[in-house]
């Protein structure tokens, strides 16, 4: 169990990278608190699994340092950073059995094989494999397999942090909702380090204590679940958490003034940003009212999704989308108002702080 | 989908069965015919049953060339799967020294067998032969037309130049058929070198091995060229092959029966000990 400190880590794959874009990872400058449980999210080739190796030492960062606890691990092999990881695709020991497998880490290790057997039991029970432990790996499903793969991640005790890549993908929804819970039970009994993988927003919500959602080789933001809904530091979070993500318009700001194509909106602040930034306003649909007061809106559909409805519509030439309680009504010539506490504005898709201090900045 | 019958299809398969039958069907037969009957010449044939089989059977002749068979097979497989193994893992996975690696590798395997055995019959000469000169320059007594043990090493140093390679680029190709993050895996899990090669790239060389070791036991057990041409089956018959054997009956002495006899049994031990190998091996590894 350790605190774990990305110092300045960027990475490229090739050799000599020169532009930004030649970065997997741009810039990660971050801190794992000791004992947290962290979701990284983010969209495919964002550099997760690239962050993940660079942690724990299966790949080199082009520059930047690692610590553990204080202590400069860069230059450390993977074995002496003690970290578990499990991989995004399973890897199993074919001609070993499922038993052999899960003891595989422990005794590569030299645990007395008393507390091997104790371990291995345990995380077969937990995986729901006990009455396979003396078959050969090579004959399981994928499901299996995969729990095979999360299982040797589990097993030994003393790691540094155990590190998921999304280990759940192919196991099925029942059972991904009891393996996430025994590993929320794991990590209250022994306090690991955890970073878990996933591209789904209700997995990464409901796993971590904190959210890091990446884009395009950065972190664009770390919160809480409610600090990445409420404030989203980025569009690009804006869009990602939350389903239907959250409504960003075009608009020109001029002090506190918000003009949305003519509809105009008073800020409670004056936002700052440079001269020149494409200027946008973010609303989540949950909190715009639609009713007979407000701004003019043309509903172009309804989705019923059980207890919300979701409204479709076009407004000051823009796609909106509008979260409606199962018993709300749509009058005949329907306005809408914005909730002004939960109004973003992003300049050039950076969210511009509000001179409150509450909403919580990570 | 429905699937079409057209039994017109048949005459699709007509020119490859008619190909077959004129190069194994029909000359194996001749000698099936030839192994069952005896003449005294002028073209005249009278059967003569299963004597020749016996007769070969019965004879040292036949068991001393079985017995040399048998150990060369099992000292060129001894040193060439090992070894191949061991060069396919210290190959380069990546990079300009792949190609380069890959070429070499196959360089031995394009050239002839009688060329072969004439480039190491010349190297080995202890006149003439860079290799026997230096030994002989080195205080060395080699000479493969003499020494017994000479000979054996020269034949056996001559096929694991000439078909390591084989195993070799076999080996490569299951090795870089392992995807990285079995290796990764295997650090995460503090595997040792040992580990990894036993419990991931060996269970992945397994079915080109198989391939590989029936590849190497059919065809050193068939050795005929390499020791017709630098040893002549000698010194005495120390290097006399079952195939040189046979040749020097059918061809050397003309006896039509007992060589058909043998090629017979010849052929069919490398049948069974093929069958055996690849039913052991693939049995193996459906064991659970
Ligand atoms: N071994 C590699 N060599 C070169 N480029 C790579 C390599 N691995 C990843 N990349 C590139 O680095 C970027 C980040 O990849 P990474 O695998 O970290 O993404 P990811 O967020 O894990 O995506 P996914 O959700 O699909 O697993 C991608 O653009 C990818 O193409
Ligand atoms: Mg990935």
């Amino acid at each position: 169990m350790a605190r774990i400190d990305l110092d300045h880590i960027r990475h490229a794959y090739g050799p000599n990278p020169t532009s930004p874009s030649d970065y997997s990872l741009k810039e990660v400058h971050h801190e794992w608190n000791d004992g947290g449980a962290y979701a990284l999210l983010g969209p495919s080739g964002c550099g997760k699994t690239t962050l993940l190796n660079i942690i724990s030492g299966l790949l080199q960062p082009s520059e930047g340092r690692i610590l553990f606890d204080g202590k400069d691990v860069t230059n450390l092999s993977t074995q002496e950073r003690n970290i578990a990881q499990v991989f995004q695709f399973p890897v199993i020991y074919d001609t070993m059995t499922v038993y052999d497998n899960l003891a595989f880490p422990l005794r590569n290790r030299r645990v007395p094989e008393t507390e091997v057997d104790r371990r291995v039991k345990e995380i077969l029970e937990m995986i729901g494999l006990s009455d396979r432990a003396k078959k050969k790996a090579q004959g399981l499903t994928a499901d299996q397999k995969q729990k095979i793969s999360l299982g040797r991640g589990l097993v030994r005790s003393d790691v540094s942090a155990i590190l998921f890549d999304e280990p759940l993908t192919v196991i099925d929804p029942h059972m991904k909702w009891v393996l996430r819970s025994q590993l929320k039970r794991l990590h209250r009994q022994f306090g690991f380090t955890m970073v878990y993988v996933t591209h789904d927003q209700t997995e990464a919500l409901t796993f971590a204590d904190k959210v890091v959602v990446m884009y395009d080789g950065e972190i664009v933001q770390i919160g809480t679940p409610a600090e990445l809904f409420e404030r989203p530091k980025h569009t690009f979070v804006g869009y990602f958490i939350g389903s239907p993500g959250m409504n960003v318009l075009p608009a020109r700001i001029d002090g506190s003034s918000v003009d949305l194509d003519g509809e105009k909106i008073a800020l409670s602040f004056a936002p700052k940003f440079t001269a020149g930034a494409k200027t946008e306003l973010g609303i989540r649909p949950e909190f715009i009212r639609i009713g007979r007061e407000g701004m003019p809106v043309t509903v172009s559909k309804v989705e019923d999704i059980g207890r919300q409805k979701i409204v479709r519509a076009s407004f000051a030439g823009q796609p909106i989308a509008i979260v409606l309680h199962e018993d709300g009504e749509i009058p005949a010539e329907p306005r809408i108002s914005f909730d002004p506490a939960a109004i973003n504005i992003y300049a050039d898709s950076w969210r511009v702080a509000d001179s409150l201090p509450a909403g919580g900045e990570a | 989908m429905e699937k079409t019958w057209n039994n017109k299809a048949w005459f699709m398969v007509l020119p490859v069965l008619v190909l077959v039958a004129f190069s194994a069907v029909i000359p194996l037969m001749t000698v099936v015919n030839y192994s069952v009957q005896d003449t005294f010449g002028n073209n005249q044939f009278f059967w003569a049953g299963t004597s020749w089989f016996s007769d070969v059977l019965e004879s040292d002749r036949f068991w001393d060339a079985l017995t040399r068979n048998l150990a060369f097979s099992a000292i060129i497989l001894a040193i060439e799967i090992p070894l191949g193994i061991l060069i396919a893992l210290n190959m380069p996975k990546k990079g300009l020294g792949v190609p380069v690696c890959l070429v070499l590798m196959s360089l031995p395997l394009l050239i002839p067998w009688n060329v072969v055995g004439t480039i190491w019959q010349v190297f080995g000469r202890v006149d003439i032969g860079l290799l026997g000169y230096t030994l002989a320059a080195l205080g060395i007594n080699y000479n493969y037309v003499n020494n017994v043990f000479d000979a054996w090493v020269t034949l056996i140093v001559m096929d694991v130049w000439h078909w390591t390679s084989l195993v070799v680029l076999l080996c490569y190709a299951g090795l870089v058929s392992i995807p990285d993050a079995y290796y990764q895996a295997a650090k995460i899990d503090g595997a040792s070198r040992w580990s990894v090669f036993r419990y991931i790239q060996l269970p992945k060389m397994k079915r080109v091995l198989l391939i590989a070791f029936l590849l190497r036991f059919m065809d050193s057990f068939m050795i005929y060229t390499e020791p017709f041409v630098v040893t002549g089956g000698g010194p005495g018959n120390s290097t006399t092959f079952l195939s040189i054997d046979l040749v020097k009956m059918a061809i050397g002495q003309f006896d039509l029966g007992p060589a058909a006899a043998l090629s017979l049994i010849y052929f069919l031990i490398i049948l069974l000990l093929s069958w055996i190998f690849y039913t052991v091996m693939t049995n193996s590894d459906a064991k659970t």
